[in-house]
């Protein structure tokens, strides 16, 4: 297959015209198998999947201390409130306010050319804007299941003299767990396909991969094509796998 | 063993609570009734702080309650409410243990023990592994009434225990509430069970525009109704 490729790109060169099967393998070739480029494209997908699970899990984490914030500030008595928690949660809300209210890209563009404009960490500048981006996002996600829980639970848990806290991590948070977990899965996915932005910071993953290999054979059509079946195999099998995850949810959830 | 003084409570510009006065004593069991909206729940949510009062005083065991220690005075106050509130992701006996258990009162076993022995008491023995849902509204509710009592409590506070219920499942949360109250628990209810209210309470309690207007044993409540809002009210639900 080699001989064949250097024969027909010789061909090429010489300004011969190369009929539609001929030209198909020399592009085909060059974009995936010349020189093993296959394996950047992998280690693209490697990255891709490491700067997703690292933003996911910024995310999550960042998405929880904020609906704890937010929902302890919104149950607190009125005439009882507390100042800490009140400008806590005045933090919170500027940063999803402004998170969700301005573009990914700007986002990532400012994290990279202004907050670290020094570093040459790319990869993990846009892991950790595609966190902060996402935390905001799974802040909503965490506060609307925190909210659906009957309020009678809270009270139930409280008037037995448990505290705020213990009733929260007891009885709220466990059953708030079903609704918030298929809506984060989703989320999973959406960032899976936002990490690719972080190739416009010089993030390693799976786009810059094609991209490198566009810059060095002036071809684009079969990289990108390449690099869009990979996203959709594999948003297909998450989707596949958290379809399933919610079955089991739901099951359980009939006993 | 409660005094209530002067309690008020608004919600908005609408003022429910005029200013309670009330004594609750060591074994009353105390009905309360009045019209819809009259505030009778709200009482008794302010009782253990789950509404807040704006005004007045409410003392448990010589204490007042406040925010400071309200954890502390909810665990001797018991409340069951309209809608069961059961926890559904945990079985019936870890419903019954989680609050003894985590608040250091017992170790798990002897929570165990103990929520069997009151889960035989109402011959619910069967159903300690099972989740609330596969529970029927009656069961539920003297489920709920249990949880509340492996607490130990000096007082039960019942919020229309009966009133989410399928009449044919109020009777046997009716006998549960009896059984507590000749046993000697303190209990406070609102509920609209007249024959209940006959039956078992030594006061009835009927609240109007926000303040107390009759405080009077069982007999003499229905027997010779002198307040014209009492006679109008009874006239309706009896």
């Amino acid at each position: 297959m080699e001989a064949q490729f250097e024969a027909l790109s010789e061909l090429a060169k010489s300004g011969e015209k190369l009929n539609f099967g001929q030209d198909f393998f020399v592009k085909f070739y060059q974009a995936f198998l010349y020189s093993d480029r296959w394996q950047q494209y992998i280690k693209g997908v490697g990255t891709t999947l490491l700067v997703t699970a690292i933003a996911l899990v910024l995310g999550v984490l960042l998405g929880a201390i904020v609906a704890m914030i937010r929902v302890g500030h919104a149950q607190q008595k009125p005439h009882h409130r507390n100042p800490i928690l009140g400008v806590l949660n005045a933090v919170c809300k500027v940063y999803v306010t402004v998170i969700r209210g301005t573009p990914m890209m700007v986002q990532l563009l400012i994290m990279s050319m202004v907050i670290f404009a020094s570093s040459r960490n790319f990869t993990m500048v846009g892991a950790l804007a595609l966190g902060i981006n996402s935390g905001a996002y799974v802040s909503e996600i965490i506060r609307g299941g925190l909210m659906a829980v009957d309020p009678g639970q809270m009270e139930a848990g409280r008037s037995l003299g448990l505290n705020y806290m213990t009733t929260m991590f007891e009885i709220i948070i466990p059953q708030a767990i079903r609704s918030i977990l298929p809506s984060l899965g989703n989320e999973f996915i959406m960032l899976l396909k936002d990490s690719s932005l972080i190739t416009v910071i010089g993030g390693k993953e799976l786009l810059y991969a094609a991209q490198g290999i566009m810059n060095r054979t002036y071809e684009a059509m079969f990289p990108l094509l390449g690099v869009a079946a990979v996203y959709l195999v594999l948003v297909m099998l998450f989707s596949a796998l958290l379809a399933k995850f919610e079955r089991r949810l739901a099951q359980s959830d009939r006993r | 063993m409660i005094d209530v003084k002067g309690l008020k409570k608004n919600y908005g510009g609408l003022q429910v609570l005029k200013g309670v006065d009330l004594t609750i004593n060591k074994g009353d069991c105390v009905v309360l009734v009045g019209p819809s909206g009259c505030g009778k729940s709200t009482f008794l949510r302010c009782l253990n702080r789950l509404e807040e009062p704006d005004g007045g005083h409410i003392i448990f065991n010589g204490k007042e309650v406040t925010d400071h220690d309200i954890d502390h005075v909810r665990q001797k106050m018991g409340m069951v409410f309209q809608h069961f509130n059961l926890f559904p992701h945990l079985t019936v006996k870890k419903n019954i243990t989680l609050a003894p258990v985590r608040l250091g009162l017992m170790k798990q076993p002897e929570a165990d023990a103990k929520a069997m022995e009151l889960l035989e008491r109402i011959g619910l023995a069967d159903k300690a592994d099972t989740y609330p849902n596969m529970l029927s509204g009656g069961q539920k509710q003297r489920i709920a009434i249990v949880r509340a009592l492996a607490m130990n409590p000096d007082v039960l506070l019942f919020d229309e225990p009966t009133s989410a219920l399928d009449p044919e499942m109020v009777g046997e949360v009716l006998e549960l509430m009896k059984e507590l109250a000749r046993g000697g628990m303190t209990m406070v209810c609102v509920t609209h069970e007249m024959g209940f209210a006959r039956e078992v309470a030594n006061r009835i309690i009927f609240i109007d525009e926000g303040v107390v207007k009759v405080d009077k044993p069982p007999k003499e409540f229905f027997a010779n109704p002198e307040n014209e809002r009492l006679k109008a009210f009874l006239s309706k639900v009896l």
